[in-house]
């Protein structure tokens, strides 16, 4: 197995609030990674670095070995909400990132994209007149329209209800079963990350670092079935108590 | 704002939202053909009532002229009157150009830099409030009667206007969308012109509509207070003639000008400003 991205001693200060001290982990090139924690435990902080949009305070990300120091055509991102242009039709949400670059679409990809995510038939609607499963959709065939080799997704699907969201991480399964990249993503949802990824690792409370590991051994595609399993259950709960030992709530009870 | 604020999402582009549509006195939506007839039936009876009106009163011409004799002055009179109008469009184009020109250079500048428009915004904010007719006497003093002193007080007036509105535009940064650009590896000037100038371009309209309607207003007003040209010269003569179908026939030209500042910009916004209802 190779070693895509390495985490390695990242701290990250905002002023006088450390979001992150001392986090280290790598990521194996063409595994999911989903990356849990208690809220305000700096998720957010660590993926922005690792898509070199943020700077670090200490440690390093590497990148296949080399330092992150600023956004790297080899990762997407999609955000929390779908953050399309709303000037702009869906199809040309979706060239977007091929006018920055001042390169052409790769439209035959493209094309197959959209007929994957069922938009073809709405790439001249405006953003605001789709729903927002859809517009999460547009935003996704956007990160990948550039054939991304890592995709960092920064709680893709927070903002949907619980159906929909079900349907993007079956989506984001079945175009990873197509063409496995390797993908970071944050989540709050521990039955997304069970089902999307083949580790999850817990951050602990502020300042972040990695406080817990679970390698996610279940075949893919993770049906309604092994989803029900005593094993999957079994998994939620040692990551529940995880995050729930990090709230200030228990940490309290912990010291008394 | 620092580089490495984690954006909020969610949340409307910071620094308000006002619209064309806020001055665009209801005409967003669309009229239904028999809302377009009972506003015409509501013109054709208070022309019409003022055509009876004034002949039963028998109210004098230098009164209020009827509408009738505003028509055929306005026809009769076309041919004096046409080139003055030229004259008023040609201070008001290049004044207004002149103005929002140089309000759009400095709001997208400036907008760049907070400390600088923390000390400019409130000089910004005086030349808006401060009527810039009232600069004319002293501009003609300085410039004479021609086209001068009245493009210079045009674009006065235009300019502030045109400049505060899109810094209002400017400045709400959206740092997701500016984040997704970056993403991409995108310039400086790239995320001006495919993020902050498409995001400001609804305010900026606003600015211009109101802006060329400033203007306008100021044109006219600089005519009238000196030099032998003009609609707003035209205003003057009129009235000291007692000329008053002539005087309304005027009249009807600036507020068809007016109309038409309204319309041109509401129809830019619909087209590419849509997107922000």
């Amino acid at each position: 197995m190779t070693t895509r991205l390495s985490i390695r001693d990242v701290g990250k200060r905002y002023g006088d609030v450390e979001a992150l001290k001392g986090c280290s982990f790598d990521i194996e090139a063409g595994h999911i990674v989903a990356i849990v924690g208690p809220s305000g435990c700096g998720k957010t902080t660590l993926l922005w670095g690792m898509s070199g949009l943020h700077s670090l305070t200490s440690g390093e990300i590497l990148l296949d070995g080399e330092r992150i120091t600023r956004p790297r055509p080899e990762i997407g991102l999609v955000f929390q909400e779908a953050n399309l242009l709303p000037w702009r039709t869906i199809g040309k949400n979706i060239r977007f990132p091929n006018e920055v670059k001042r390169t052409r679409p790769d439209e035959a990809w493209i094309a197959h994209l959209l007929a994957r995510t069922d938009l073809t038939e709405f790439q001249n609607r405006m953003p605001r007149e789709l729903s927002g499963g859809m517009q999460q959709r547009a935003a996704i065939v956007r990160a990948l329209a550039l054939r991304p080799e890592v995709l960092l997704m920064d709680e893709p699907f927070g903002a949907l209800d619980a159906f929909t969201r079900e349907e993007m991480n079956r989506l984001v399964e079945e175009i990873w079963l197509e063409n496995p990249t390797t993908i970071a993503f944050i989540t709050h949802s521990i039955e997304e990350a069970i089902l999307l990824s083949d580790r999850v690792v817990v951050l602990s409370a502020r300042p972040g670092r990695v406080l817990s590991d679970y390698p996610v051994p279940f075949p893919r595609p993770r049906d309604h079935e092994i989803m029900a399993s005593r094993e999957v259950f079994e998994l939620t709960n040692a990551i529940k108590a995880d995050i729930y030992s990090q709230t200030p709530a228990s940490r309290k009870a912990m010291t008394a | 704002m620092s580089d490495d604020a984690i954006p909020e999402f969610g949340s409307k582009a910071a620094g308000g939202g006002v619209g064309l549509g806020s001055v665009s006195l209801g005409a967003g939506g669309g009229r239904t053909l028999a809302e377009i007839a009972v506003i015409l039936l509501v013109a054709v009876v208070i022309i019409g009532g003022l055509e009876f009106l004034l002949g039963w009163y028998q109210v004098p011409e230098y009164v209020l002229p009827k509408p009738s004799a505003i028509a055929a002055a306005f026809v009769k009179e076309l041919p004096n009157v046409a080139p003055h109008w030229g004259y008023s469009v040609v201070t008001l184009l290049s004044g207004f150009g002149i103005g929002a020109g140089i309000g759009l250079l400095l709001a997208a500048v400036i907008t760049q830099f907070p400390f600088v428009e923390k000390v400019i915004t409130p000089y910004i904010l005086i030349l808006v409030t401060t009527p810039m007719l009232a600069l004319v006497p002293l501009l003609i003093l300085r410039f004479g009667f021609g086209y001068t002193p009245r493009i210079i007080a045009v674009s006065l007036a235009t300019g502030p206007m045109v400049m505060i509105n899109a810094a209002t535009g400017f400045r709400r940064t959206d740092s997701a969308k500016i984040a997704l650009a970056r993403s991409y590896g995108a310039s400086v000037l790239q995320i001006f012109w495919k993020i902050r100038a498409p995001m400001a371009l609804p305010m900026i309209l606003v600015g211009l509509m109101v802006g060329g309607i400033f203007g306008l207003l100021t044109t006219v007003g600089a005519e009238m207070a000196g030099g032998g040209f003009g609609l707003g010269n035209r205003l003057t003569t009129y009235s000291s003639m007692i000329r008053m179908p002539e005087f309304f026939a005027v009249i009807l030209i600036l507020s068809g000008m007016g109309i038409l500042i309204y319309v041109i910009f509401f129809l830019i916004g619909k087209k590419w400003a849509s997107w922000e209802t």
